[in-house]
């Protein structure tokens, strides 16, 4: 049976979202600087990033935990969404760059001018990203473009398991060396950046920082909203049967490939809208958000937090970075070696992650409780055992 | 009137990396015929069933189903739309899911992804699950979980799932495998209903209950009919006997 939200479950979606998109927010505009409750516009700015994160992890999750497929590039379609936004951010700047000129700096220093003549220097398809719109549409369909092109060939050749995680390595891989040459038209190695408008606000004012953090907060909601939905209809059940036995699945008369490929788009879509969101509140978005790397970190947040429920996701990411920007400032060195402890830690011992934590503890609450009961009381064990010796 | 086949294959043959696992196969089946298939390890029964759902192709031959569809241009999940369903030699069920979940999920109708999206149970549906529940006698066990049934009951659940799709024939490949002698009974039982309504394949290695179902037994040997006929024929027939290694009573057990 398809579940309805449960009323405690509304209320402490209600709660989180009060929290993450009122409170936070105003107690960054409201309350003064002295106060201890007090939130520093520095802050706001990290938590915005978390938030980004964790929209990322979210789209992880419904492929990985929902649906079995363990993609090793999401990071792909997070940056393919930073990148279309961050081209309308840099046309933005106008005459306001290092050379004064009418087009972006690097394309000044790569001598776009001789490349494109026609055009002063601006490459032609980054002419229609100075309307924002057009912008904010390419955010969506390009990545989704990308997924589905890359989803309907790897589906319908029914490539599966480990083979879908290594080629979806590859082709971020394989993206992120091309966007890496200057000859790409996207910035080389420098990406974009300097930003200094978005829709006629200043980027690095803490007013827009604080904006830029609550589109991040209700994305997420939305996200959120969008997957837990999912999960209530059929099509979340034909998921996670997918998941479990895709060839019952398919010999039941469903298109599996049609469904993988829904989800991988649809998740394509909702991390891309993540990294969109993200650059402006970084500044800058190069080539190295969609080296492997990267993808593997969000595979990780999804893992640490508990993949296979919703709230796990954002849990994990939002927890790993907050220990990532404490551990990178107290021991930079050793941040790696905490990250890769931290994840065998998790599959080792917590399956279900850090959501899963409290059933856990549960269970070794009670059988501690029913060791501690046998100890105290022998005679019981021995005669239940009885009969079964007798047999 | 004539009898319509509601399977038909010709001069199939199926050849995986030099080894031949069909060769050369003709086979018929009568609409709501139960059928029996049994062979030694290796001689193509599951194979069979596996070009017969689109699993594989075949290299060469005639797979039809119902009058002229022909199912060898088909994907497995064309296949099972018209109508033929399957179920594995190991218990598939959707151990995340109710019970009630797996059967609405196998029920007939919609398959698109859009659909889906949007479907909710009605209560036509309701009645109809509950009916296969019945049938397979799980109803006690709607809102269990699949994954914690015993054997016996998830090879029932996939028995219903297949019946929840209403199909007009029913490949079941070897459904008393790990089963109690009282819960194979009992499949048989099942199984026996069905044909009529149904057109069903079985295959199976158990003797006795072969016995208890098969009206009608196709032996395979080596990727091609050995022979056909009763239990009583076939048991006494010296080929089979001989590809048995001599053994007359329990073939393959």
């Amino acid at each position: 049976m398809t579940p309805a939200f449960p009323k405690r479950e509304v209320w402490w979606i209600a709660i989180a979202a009060f929290i993450g998109i009122v409170l936070l927010p105003c107690l960054n505009a409201f309350v003064p600087a002295a106060s201890f409750f007090h939130v520093s516009n520095f802050s706001i700015n990290i938590y915005g990033k978390y938030l980004c994160y964790a929209v990322l992890a979210l789209s992880v999750n419904l492929l990985w935990g929902y649906t079995g497929l363990l993609s090793l590039g999401q990071a792909l379609f997070f940056a393919l969404g930073g990148y279309a936004l961050g081209m309308h951010l840099l046309l933005l700047i106008g005459q306001l760059g290092q050379y004064k000129a009418d087009i972006p700096d690097f394309m000044v220093f790569l001598e776009f001018a001789k490349r494109f003549p026609e055009t002063g220097g601006l490459p032609p398809h980054w002419i229609p990203f100075k309307n924002f719109w057009f912008a904010a549409a390419a955010v969506v369909w390009v990545p989704a473009v990308v997924a589905f092109i890359f989803g309907w060939l790897a589906f319908r050749s029914r490539i599966k398991g480990v083979y879908f995680s290594i080629l979806s390595q590859a082709l971020t891989y394989a993206a992120c060396l091309m966007f890496f040459r200057n000859d790409f038209t996207f910035g080389g190695n420098n990406g974009l950046t300097d930003f200094k408008f978005i829709l006629g606000a200043d980027v690095n004012s803490p007013v827009t920082k604080r904006w830029l953090y609550v589109a991040s907060a209700i994305l997420l909601l939305l996200a959120y909203l969008v997957c837990r939905w999912l999960t209530t209809t059929k099509f979340g059940l034909i998921q996670r049967a997918i998941r479990d036995s895709e060839n019952r699945v398919l010999f039941s008369g469903y298109s599996t490939a049609s469904f993988k490929l829904f989800v991988f788009v649809l998740s394509a879509i909702i991390a891309a809208l993540g990294g969109a969101l993200y650059v402006p509140q970084v500044g800058i978005i190069n080539p190295s958000e969609m080296a492997p790397d990267k993808s593997l970190e969000a595979v990780v947040w999804c893992a640490v937090g508990g993949r296979g429920s919703l709230v796990g996701p954002i849990l994990g990411a939002v927890s790993v970075n907050a220990l990532k920007s404490y551990a990178t400032r107290a021991f930079a060195e050793q941040w790696l070696y905490i990250l890769g402890g931290l994840f065998i830690v998790v599959v080792v011992f917590m399956p279900k992650g850090l959501v899963g934590l409290p059933e856990q503890l549960a269970g070794l609450k009670s059988r501690f409780c029913r060791r501690k009961c046998a100890a105290s009381a022998p005679e019981t064990p021995t005669a239940t055992l009885k009969p079964v010796v007798r047999e | 009137m004539i009898k319509q086949f509601v399977l038909t294959i010709e001069s199939v043959n199926k050849t995986f990396d030099g080894f031949k696992a069909i060769s050369d196969l003709n086979f018929y089946m009568d609409e709501g015929e139960l059928r029996v298939i049994i062979g030694p390890n290796g001689a193509g029964k599951s194979t069979l069933l596996d070009l017969i759902t689109g699993r594989t192709r075949p290299d060469s031959g005639k797979i039809e189903f119902g009058r002229d569809t022909d199912l060898t241009q088909l994907k497995e999940h064309q296949i099972n739309r018209l109508g033929i369903g399957r179920k594995f030699q190991t218990p598939s069920v959707y151990v995340d899911h109710t019970v009630f979940e797996n059967i609405w999920l196998s029920l007939e109708g919609k398959r698109s992804v859009w659909s889906t999206l949007f479907s909710r149970t009605t209560s036509a549906q309701r009645e109809r699950i509950d009916e296969v529940l019945q049938t397979i006698g799980l109803s006690a066990k709607a809102t269990a979980k699949a994954g914690e049934l015993s054997h016996g009951q998830k090879q029932w659940l996939e028995i219903g799932m297949l019946l929840a799709q209403n199909p007009k024939l029913l490949l079941v490949d070897e459904p008393a495998a790990g089963m109690s002698d009282e819960e194979t009974a009992r499949t048989g039982e099942l199984l026996v209903s069905l044909a009529g309504r149904h057109s069903v394949v079985v295959i199976e290695h158990d003797m006795t209950f072969v016995r208890q179902i098969a009206r009608k037994v196709t032996v395979l040997h080596q990727g091609s009919v050995l022979c056909e006929g009763t239990v009583d024929q076939v048991q006494n027939d010296e080929r089979v006997i001989e590809v048995y290694l001599g053994r007359k009573k329990k073939p393959a057990c």
